[in-house]
């Protein structure tokens, strides 16, 4: 069957300059990606900050134009899809952005703001779309009495909601999640997550899942993928990920997290950076487990 | 045995902004033994931070510390005139900031900021200031500490600039440093190294250390106590195995229980409802609303602290019988 969305040699490069004569220099972001995410699944991008995760899910909803590479959804190239069916294909592909505070229009009312995808798109008239937003905020868990308030009259939790219901507003089939709970308190993340999932049984939904949070990502997703420096080290069922992780970086980031039980003391892996050759390609070492080892 | 190093006792900290004041920190107690590492939990908005500022004297207006005593090596913090108090800040207590971009200045070499504080507390000449910021540097364990003294904080990583808010904070050899979410801004592995070094630090220069945390992983890696604090107060307190075994309050029950870790894909337990805003507090326990376990008595008043185990303290009237 084929995936929902496949992706492959995806590269992002900024170029930075050195004044005005200067010879500039290549970052390469996004490095050679490749993976496919199947209907219904939630997989997940882990890496620490700079490791190209946030932009690899930029590049995919084409919010970052990548440098090369392919990105089919559903088989069609979004890549070399025109403005016009670009849109369309929106629809199809949402974000759900990190920060709650920062990604909502302070000076829109929060019905505004969730209706606003409809009118973009014109989908329905005044009253249809009164009726979606009040669904839209059921959905999320949302009280629609309270669709007439401003975004600072709610907590984060409520509105990282009012986010989640904007993304949904079209009805897409595909959301990219980055980093969706890591600005909430710890007893918030655990509402936000379980809407997440309870959404995807309900909608079908399938997620990109970016998150630094590694007992995060275990919880949720299907298959992971570790990225390091712009590339995928490795990437594999959640189960046999976790379970024997066969990179080096992988055991390190795995050995960092903090567990909260006084009794496990787990010995920390040291990474040395210069110790890792980026040049290896990934090959699969079990059952759809692929390292670059 | 000594007594403790640091003794806060019924603490308030009230911000006065036109209508009713709102009490930040309310009837806070805990004390702090030599050597010892008491995590402070909670979540943003619970008091944790003002608690840290209280004790440092640091709490600016309209905030401002109503009631209570802090007392520190034997001295009540909050009767001394300002003079004496900037002599200990810094130099016998050291607070390390949650943020180590923002808490070092951008136009000065790392060697100058460590410098400036020895040189303040009167500590070292301006000569041998920089060979002491080498040498804190170094016990710190950065790279090439003496090409780095010269480095400004820019050209610094995070993990290396936290490092440096490690070496201004063990300048002076204080014996209390108030860590406030030293971690939080980092990623997970640097995360490791610098609560690594924190208590590799701990041994060293024999501190007492105040970890203000809203990560429980961090805090059953590193503390020797837990005080859990909700809406201004300390909800729970006892020795850190005592709190991940046996939780008593249903607050710090929902806290351990909402970390992912159980089997994947399963629901995760959350704490249904919000964190009450500090001008709309129930009459009773502040947790009351999104308490599984309520009953009639929760509403009345807010609950004293019960004893419940050895050392271990729950603000919670499912206790008021043991």
């Amino acid at each position: 069957m084929m995936p929902l969305l496949d992706v492959r040699h995806l590269a992002k490069q900024f170029s930075r300059t050195r004044g005005l004569f200067g010879a500039g220099s290549v970052l390469r972001a996004v490095d050679d990606v490749s993976f496919t995410i199947e209907e219904g699944e939630t997989f997940g991008l882990v890496g620490e900050t700079g490791s190209g995760k946030t932009t690899t899910g930029r590049c995919v909803l084409r919010l970052i134009e990548p440098t090369s590479g392919e990105v089919r959804f559903r088989g069609e190239d979004v890549l070399r899809a025109s403005r016009r069916r670009m849109r369309e294909l929106r629809r199809q592909m949402q974000i759900v952005f990190q920060d709650p505070y920062s990604s909502l229009n302070p000076r829109m009312r929060v019905r505004a703001i969730v209706e606003e995808p409809l009118i973009i798109h014109r989908l329905g008239g005044r009253v249809e779309r009164r009726a979606r937003v009040d669904e839209l905020f059921g959905l999320v868990g949302l009280d629609p009495a309270l669709a007439d308030r401003y975004p600072h009259q709610f907590s984060g939790g409520q509105r990282q909601r009012v986010g989640l219901a904007r993304a949904l507003a079209l009805n897409p089939s595909f959301i990219v999640a980055d980093e969706p709970v890591s600005a909430l308190d710890v007893s918030i993340q655990a509402q936000v997550i379980n809407l997440l999932q309870d959404l995807q049984q309900q909608l079908g939904l399938s997620y990109l899942f970016i998150s630094h949070d590694l007992r995060l990502v275990r919880h949720i997703c299907t298959r992971v993928a570790v990225m390091y420096f712009g590339r995928i080290v490795e990437m594999g069922e959640t189960g046999s990920l976790f379970a024997s992780p066969q990179h080096p970086y992988t055991r390190a980031l795995l050995s960092a997290i903090p567990v909260a039980d006084p009794d496990a003391r787990t010995p920390r892996l040291v990474i040395e950076p210069a110790g890792i050759d980026s040049t290896r390609p990934l090959r699969e070492i079990a059952d759809g487990h692929w390292a670059a080892v | 045995m000594t007594g403790p190093l640091l003794e806060v006792a019924h603490l308030r900290t009230e911000f006065v902004t036109g209508g009713a004041p709102l009490v930040a920190v309310d009837d806070v107690s805990f004390s702090l033994a030599p050597g010892e590492t008491l995590g402070l939990v909670g979540e943003s908005g619970s008091g944790k931070s003002v608690t840290a500022f209280s004790i440092m004297r640091l709490v600016q207006p309209p905030g401002r510390i109503t009631g209570g005593e802090i007392r520190f090596n034997g001295r009540d913090l909050l009767t001394l005139d300002e003079e004496a108090m900037r002599r200990i800040r810094g130099a016998e207590i050291a607070l390390i900031f949650q943020e180590p971009s923002s808490a070092l200045n951008p136009v000065f070499t790392v060697g100058d900021q460590i410098g400036e504080v020895l040189r303040v507390h009167g500590r070292a000449t301006r000569a041998q200031a920089r060979t002491r910021a080498v040498e804190l540097l170094e016990a710190v364990r950065m790279p090439d500490p003496a090409h780095r003294v010269d480095d400004y904080p820019h050209q610094l990583s995070g993990g290396q600039r936290q490092r440096v808010l490690i070496a201004m904070a063990l300048a002076c050899k204080p014996s209390l440093v108030i860590a406030d979410e030293p971690t939080t801004a980092l990623d997970v592995t640097v995360q490791a190294q610098i609560m690594e070094l924190l208590s590799e630090m701990k041994t060293q220069f024999q501190l007492s250390l105040l970890l203000i945390t809203h990560d429980l992983g961090v805090v059953a890696e590193s503390a020797d106590r837990v005080a859990i604090m909700y809406a201004g107060r300390i909800v729970e307190e006892g020795p850190v195995r005592q709190i991940f075994r046996s939780p008593a309050h249903p607050y710090t029950r929902g806290l351990l229980a909402s970390i992912p870790g159980g089997a994947p894909g399963s629901r995760l337990q959350a704490i249904e409802g919000t964190v009450p805003r500090l001008d709309q507090l129930p009459p009773g326990c502040s947790f009351a609303p999104r308490c599984p376990s309520r009953f009639d008595l929760c509403d009345t008043a807010p609950p004293p602290p019960y004893e419940v185990g050895p050392g271990q303290r729950a603000r919670c009237y499912l206790h008021r019988n043991r």
